[in-house]
């Protein structure tokens, strides 16, 4: 068979394809089935804090810091419950990592501050001494990308139904709304908005005017999204 | 004209060992950098405060990766393929202008589509998902390239005159069709410009998939980029390369069909073992952890058989450098092979992963195993190629040692680094409190970091002698007659 196969590219193409396609289909196809569900208080990404997210990707945060918290005691102790499939139900792309050269992010929001993470950034090593984490500078001169991070709201919201204007269960009983603006001009208001929020508790006199009038840099949106991973 | 040998053509060949060695410079000097910027933090700022956004760890890691993978990897794979390729199948490309025109746009918009990632990946623009880290436009342009390459393929086959298809040319059909597969499905996604009517940056896009969904089909991606990139394809080139070299026949041709079909079926399944204990479901995990196990065997297959085609011509080990670095890389594959599947049992895993240890897996591979054989292939390629003898055999000989060496720091070091500190993660005082701050476990780290950067840096320097040595046979080398070419190199003192 064998050698009849080595005289037939053809077949001998579609064998390897087979046996290569085999395990996807098997491992992979039946979860999908299954999409995972948003656990209860679970909600989509705010403008600002979806614009975050991509400062983080930009600058490749995930080569370092993981955002999976495993079920051992060691870990849950450190960094709090462990992971839920559920939780990352609008994490798109997934922010796992493969590497903690740094600590776990997945909940950092319980645990650290605006005020912590403005000094953090600036000077890591500042803040914990012997940390070999760079100087992230230019996030606090850069400005946030909001329109796109508004493109792929709609684009989610259209694409996969993701569910915001709308009401989503919260772990106390009551409800809540992720609001989605309408137009550009509207998301910019609200990302404004919440970026004030953030620079309430920021000291940096140079961020606050910036925010003043009406630019949001990078640190107010991953600031933003930090808080957001609890 | 019946009688005469074939006269093959290499000029696609030689585009591609040419890029392979100048991009092999620059995803190794990269991976340097990165090494003494994790032991020395100054580093990140090496061109100085106003270029640290694109100087610093994070923004430069996708890049060091990307660039040895599809950089040297890809270039080595295609330069090879396009000598092995017509050799095993007794055609040579000039019999057809299409294929001829085929592998020069393959390797001019392969260039460009290295430069689009080079320039994307400094500027931040980046998907995330690793070793899939570009956007749609070039998504799609490594599609073409792929596509441009799968016709190069089945084009020589086509005209073959040798209809048995030799094991290498299995491999490098694998390598195709593995990578197309996997490609096209991890990098669904939805742009994000178009589908909300032309709003924010045009380049941008999102995953189609979300959460654990994404992680699934990223590690069945991530894990199965390793298979059909640094594994398969270097398969098909000792397969070509050993026995060449060495003059000797494979040793068993029914473990060749072992191990290739062996391959074929279980490394597709192993993926899950990125995910152990993380949301995946558990079935999964253990399906990923069971076929790592079993995928020792069709490696080790393939590395018995190489070994074994050394039988009682073990002399050649010490007397030729090229068959040193062939033989070292079969090893190296061994050591690399029974290491995976080691990380990937459940409760070695909850240690070593996240750790420093995963580094050192996948540099002991890539470099020992993935590294070696690439230069290997291409030094015996260059007579023949370039019709120069090898221009300094010693420098071949002090290469080999200086980066096996480095290969040794590497991975002794990374192993070290990574059980320390995984265990000091998981430590607990005798009040059940965690034993050490985060920072601990990264400040013990230092004298290891500055052993890998010695380790890398040491590679690097011997990767430069071995440019320099193809440098110096392509233009000083003392010519050779067809006839001077049989099986071992020849070598210049």
């Amino acid at each position: 068979m064998f050698h009849w196969l080595e005289k037939r590219p053809f077949f001998f193409a579609v064998g390897v394809f087979i046996a290569i396609a085999f395990a996807g289909l098997v491992e992979i196809v039946p979860n999908f089935y299954k999409a995972s569900q948003p656990v209860v208080g679970t909600t989509p990404y705010s403008t600002l804090e979806l614009a975050g997210r991509h400062v983080y990707i930009k600058n490749s945060c995930n080569a370092c810091h993981s955002q999976l918290i495993r079920p051992f005691k060691a870990e849950t102790d450190r960094y709090g419950h462990y992971s839920l499939s559920g939780e990352y139900a609008y994490d798109r792309p997934f922010l796992w990592g493969s590497k903690r050269t740094g600590p776990d992010l997945m909940r950092v929001g319980n645990y650290r501050t605006t005020d912590w993470h403005e000094n953090h950034m600036k000077d890591p090593a500042g803040v914990v001494p012997g940390s070999i984490m760079p100087k992230y500078t230019w996030m606090y001169t850069n400005l946030a990308d909001i329109d796109t991070a508004y493109a792929e709201q709609i684009t989610i919201k259209n694409v996969f139904a993701v569910p915001y204007n709308k009401p989503i269960p919260m772990k106390d009983g009551s409800t809540s709304v992720v609001k989605l603006a309408d137009t550009l001009d509207g998301a910019h208001a609200s990302a404004l908005e919440e970026a004030k929020l953030v620079t309430a508790d920021m000291k940096d006199q140079a961020i606050k005017d910036m925010v003043e009038a009406g630019n949001i840099p990078e640190i107010v949106a991953i600031i933003a999204y930090m808080n957001s991973l609890k | 004209m019946e009688n005469r040998p074939l006269e093959y053509d290499y000029s696609v060949a030689k585009m591609f060992m040419l890029s392979t060695v100048v991009l092999g410079i620059v995803g190794m000097l990269v991976g340097v950098i990165l090494a003494w910027q994790l032991a020395f933090p100054g580093a990140n700022l090496f061109l100085g405060e106003a270029l640290g956004e694109y100087t610093n760890f994070s923004r430069l890691r996708p890049l060091h990766t990307d660039a040895v993978i599809f950089g040297f990897t890809l270039s080595g794979v295609f330069a090879t393929w396009y000598y092995v390729g017509q050799r095993v199948l007794k055609v040579s490309m000039a019999e057809s202008k299409l294929l001829m025109f085929l592998g020069k746009l393959h390797f001019w918009l392969y260039l460009v589509g290295v430069a689009a990632v080079v320039v994307s990946l400094v500027l931040g623009i980046t998907t995330s998902k690793e070793y899939a880290e570009f956007e749609w436009p070039i998504d799609i342009a490594i599609v073409i390239v792929w596509v441009i390459w799968g016709l190069s393929i089945f084009g020589l086959i086509g005209i073959r005159r040798e209809r048995s298809l030799y094991i290498s040319i299995w491999y490098y059909i694998a390598t195709f069709l593995g990578i197309a597969m996997l490609y096209l499905f991890n990098n669904m996604e939805v742009p994000t410009y178009f589908a909300s009517g032309g709003i924010g940056a045009w380049y941008h896009s999102v995953s189609m998939y979300a959460g654990t969904n994404d992680a699934l089909v990223q590690w069945w991606y991530g894990h199965n980029a390793v298979a059909f990139g640094f594994t398969v394809p270097i398969v098909a080139m000792i397969y070509y390369f050993l026995p060449k070299e060495s003059g000797q026949a494979v040793y068993s041709y029914k473990l060749s069909l072992l191990s290739f079909w062996g391959l074929m079926f279980v490394y597709l399944w192993a993926g899950g073992h990125h995910l152990l204990f993380s949301t995946v479901p558990d079935w999964m995990q253990t399906m990923g952890s069971v076929f790592s196990i079993v995928l020792i065997l069709p490696s080790w297959g393939s590395a018995i058989n190489m070994l074994l085609t050394m039988k009682g011509e073990w002399q050649q080990v010490a007397s030729s450098p090229l068959i040193k670095f062939m033989v070292l890389a079969s090893t190296f594959y061994m050591f690399s092979t029974l290491e995976g599947p080691i990380q990937a049992i459940k409760s070695v895993n909850a240690l070593a992963h996240f750790t420093d240890w995963i580094v050192g897996h996948v540099h002991d591979g890539v470099l020992g195993w993935v590294g070696f054989m690439i230069m290997a292939a291409l030094f015996h390629m260059a007579p023949r190629v370039f019709k120069r003898e090898i221009y300094s055999k010693s420098m071949m000989n002090s290469q080999f040692w200086i980066q096996t060496l480095g290969v040794i720091l590497y991975f002794t070091s990374m192993w070290i680094a990574g059980i320390t500190q995984g265990m000091m993660w998981r430590a607990h005082d005798e009040f059940g409190n965690l034993a050490y701050s985060f920072i601990d476990t990264v400040s013990v780290l230092h004298p290891y970091f500055t052993i890998r950067a010695v380790g890398g840096t040491l590679y690097l320097v011997g990767f430069l002698m071995f440019a320099w040595n193809m440098y110096k046979t392509m233009t000083a080398g003392r010519r050779v007659e067809e006839s001077e070419l049989q099986n071992a190199t020849p070598m210049a003192a």
